[in-house]
């Protein structure tokens, strides 16, 4: 009996220790959360990876495969064969069967590699690849041996079951969730910020997010907006915590007691007061932003120094260095860019000057900011009165 | 909750939803068969045709059910220039028809069509004498919408059908009836109408059901081919069920139809009165009142965007319209209040407030109560911001 299995890779979890059976678990519920409305599937852990079987039926690659590709800490996918029977001969018709399903459109260079943790298998894994290759050149036409630089690796390993596997499919690779902390992102519903958290979950930071909902400047539609964003970047992370934070009282009274062209900046600021709360509340060490420098007028450096004296945890910011073009490009390699394009207005937009200032002086703002008597039972309003969801 | 986006779609009423039902699943035949049963599924579609026919004065063959509006639109346009190919290639519609039409006008454009634009005037009338000059020898189709969306604008169909024959008596005149039909006597023989497109969805039938009147002695191409349903010109297994619980919303809305109007205009009245006598800086987009289609009522509010309007009021359960529904997620202006020389700082602060017979005076009053507490507060923001 053989199945087909999807041989699942994952790279740096490997070193890290004895922390490593935690990581694995957290990357089968990740696996499992993406594939389980697509059927009835085992997840196995299996010596440095995890292989996934279809319970009953036969697994669809085009289907699975995108549902698990983007989950942070996989390095590669492999579609492969699994069996019980680890005799040559089984291994030797099944071998030729692989190979001629994906290799009979041209000619291919090919080598066969095996690797073998059984140590007590009659032949060496040098004599299975030779044997196997042999087999499969002698019974097909369209393929020649190279072993420096060839076309098709076959794989063969033989462990508690036997695998047989040829495509390797390179994922995002990163680090798998919860290995490295945790932050919350300030997600807008434009391009930049779903990047950002993006970028910041992949090296195995758990993310939450915070919105900031100002009905009625900002509609239901814009916040569905930010809970789709919020979903997609799921499938990378395995979930995420959003918090939809009430946000129109506070924008108003800033609109009521602050120069007009420095609203952006002190609604930033208090942007920030709220999100490092709600940060601290979660356990979290860090916020994570989409800010791209130079990209609006809040983003000169000066901009930037003026919201980020309010922060008192480290503010990531991985897109700063980034032009928007390239920003795109990643929008839309993880799938949020056509969410992010919905015309939706986002609270920071809404109540903008014409000519905002773009060369705040710190000093300045935190004076005029001193005299915002009510703005800290503004914010405790705004978070009492949170909404979270989870995804 | 008060709806007052009716114009954007109705309820379908519960007598036509359960007939959908019942026929769905008691007498689903589909009326093509050869059996008895088939029949039977057959003198639904007949039934229905002839409960449309009596409302518009045609003849019952000449009424051919579609998926709505849309569909029906882009037949009469694409199945007019292509029937009159040999004609000519000249279109005349105006600038505040819905997008079903104005699409598939300008998809022609593309294809070598000349297309003129009747201009309208501030309330959204067409000018009929600018109308008649415009056609000519190879004019083969005259589109104009019967009741405007936006505004609620009536044109004066008998007048504008004499016009067009009198000048050209083989120029086709197709009607986007989608808000008139249910609110508007209609009689396509007095008003010389060739094509009339209405959409159940509009006056309490289910969204999906709509049909076209067209003339029996024109030659209007199909837009869809197949099985040679509806005598070979709207191919597609013909859905009884629908056709039955469209003729059943359509003669509800016609049994007692001044009666509606009426009670519709003195909601819309209440609710224009309340704002006049309550908000400054407001006025009408289209016609009065008196004269305007009740169904309808555009205000320009000024130093208001109309968006944030619409999402407050929906905080309090109020549902109305920032320009038409269908495009009210882009973010251009409305076409409609541009060709009405309507500001564009009027036409950010535009609000359609739709009506049906279900809707009440009380209801309007209660939204005129919370639009005097929000408007003012809008207001403040809005002109901070200058």
């Amino acid at each position: 009996m053989a199945e087909k299995v999807l041989i699942v890779k994952y790279g740096e979890i490997a070193m890290r220790g004895n922390n490593r059976h935690i990581f694995t678990g957290k990357l089968v519920k990740a696996i499992r959360k993406n594939i389980d409305s697509e059927g009835d599937f085992y997840v196995v852990k299996e010596q440095g990876r995890l292989i996934i079987e279809s319970r009953g039926t036969e697994i669809d690659f085009d289907r699975i495969i995108p549902k698990v590709m983007p989950i942070f800490g996989i390095i590669a996918l492999c579609p492969g064969i699994k069996t019980e029977d680890q005799s040559i001969e089984n291994i030797r018709s099944l071998a030729l069967e692989h190979m001629k399903e994906l290799c009979s459109d041209k000619t291919y260079t090919f080598k066969v590699e095996t690797k073998r943790s059984d140590k007590r298998y009659p032949m060496s894994s040098r004599e299975v690849s030779a044997d196997v290759g042999g087999y499969v050149f002698n019974n097909m036409d369209n393929l020649s041996v190279d072993v420096h630089n060839p076309e098709i690796v076959l794989n063969i390993e033989l462990r508690n079951d036997a695998y047989i596997y040829s495509k390797l499919i390179k994922t995002f690779g990163g680090l798998p969730v919860g290995s490295s902390g945790k932050a919350v992102a300030l997600l807008s519903g434009g391009i930049d910020s779903p990047v950002a958290a993006w970028s910041v979950a992949k090296r195995g930071v758990e993310m939450e997010a915070v919105y900031f909902h100002s009905p009625p400047y900002t509609s239901e539609w814009a916040k569905q907006k930010v809970c789709d964003l919020a979903e997609r970047l799921a499938c990378f992370t395995g979930s995420i915590k959003l918090h939809i934070v009430p946000f129109t009282d506070l924008q108003l009274y800033l609109l009521d007691n602050v120069p007009h062209d420095k609203l952006t900046i002190f609604l930033k600021r208090a942007m920030m007061r709220t999100a490092q709360i709600i940060a601290e509340k979660e356990n979290a060490q860090g916020l994570v932003t989409g800010d791209s420098v130079g990209q609006v007028a809040s983003q000169t450096m000066q901009g930037l120094h003026a919201i980020s004296a309010v922060c008192t945890m480290p503010v990531l910011r991985p897109l700063c260095g980034m032009d928007k073009q390239e920003i795109v490009d990643i929008a839309k390699k993880i799938g949020t860019f056509d969410i992010s394009i919905r015309p939706y207005e986002d609270c920071c937009t809404i109540f903008v000057a014409k000519h905002p200032e773009t060369k705040p002086k710190t000093s300045v703002i935190e004076k005029i900011e001193s005299k915002l008597t009510e703005l800290d039972s503004y914010i405790e309003k705004a978070i009492e009165n949170t909404e979270v969801v989870e995804y | 909750m008060i709806y007052f986006d009716n114009a954007a779609t109705t309820k379908t009423l519960e007598s036509s939803a359960d007939m959908l039902k019942d026929i769905l699943v008691n007498q689903y035949a589909n009326p093509a068969s050869a059996s008895k049963k088939g029949l039977e599924a057959e003198k639904l579609i007949r039934s229905g045709s002839k409960v449309i026919a009596d409302i518009i004065n045609c003849n019952q063959d000449e009424i051919y059910f579609t998926s709505g509006g849309s569909e029906g639109d882009n037949w009469a346009i694409f199945g007019t220039a292509e029937g009159y190919i040999r004609s000519g290639k000249h279109i005349i519609t105006t600038k505040t028809e819905h997008p079903a039409v104005l699409e598939p006008i300008k998809v022609l454009e593309s294809r070598g069509y000349e297309i003129s634009y009747v201009p309208v005037d501030n309330m959204g009338y067409v000018d009929i004498s600018a109308l008649e000059n415009l056609i000519r020898k190879d004019t083969i189709l005259v589109s104009i919408i019967f009741a405007n969306n936006e505004t609620g604008t009536v044109q004066d169909m008998e007048k504008i059908g004499k016009v067009i024959k009198q000048k050209n008596p083989e120029t086709i005149f197709h009607t986007d009836a989608v808000q008139a039909f249910g609110k508007c006597n209609i009689n396509v023989k007095k008003m010389n109408i060739d094509i009339l497109t209405a959409s159940g969805h509009k006056f309490h039938a289910p969204k999906g059901s709509g049909f076209n009147y067209i003339r029996n002695s024109i030659k209007v191409k199909p837009l869809i081919y197949g099985g040679g349903q509806q005598k070979g010109q709207r191919a597609g297994t013909e859905n009884p069920a629908m056709v039955a619980a469209l003729a059943n919303s359509a003669e509800e809305s016609y049994k007692n139809i001044l009666e509606h109007s009426e009670k519709v205009r003195e909601v819309k009245k209440a609710l224009w009165e309340g704002i006049l006598s309550n908000i400054p800086d407001v006025s009408i987009n289209g016609d009065s009142i008196e004269n305007a289609n009740p169904y309808v009522l555009n205000v320009a509010f000024k130093d208001i965007r109309s968006e944030v309007l619409l999402h407050a009021l929906e905080e309090k359960d109020i549902y109305v319209s920032a320009g038409s529904a269908c495009d009210s997620r882009k973010k251009a202006l409305s076409h409609v209040l541009s060709a009405m020389n309507v500001s564009p700082e009027l036409i950010e602060g535009s609000i359609r407030f739709s009506f049906s017979r279900f809707n009440t005076v009380s209801e309007a009053e209660k939204c005129v109560a919370e639009l005097c507490k929000v408007v003012p507060m809008l207001r403040r923001v809005q002109r901070m911001r200058r």
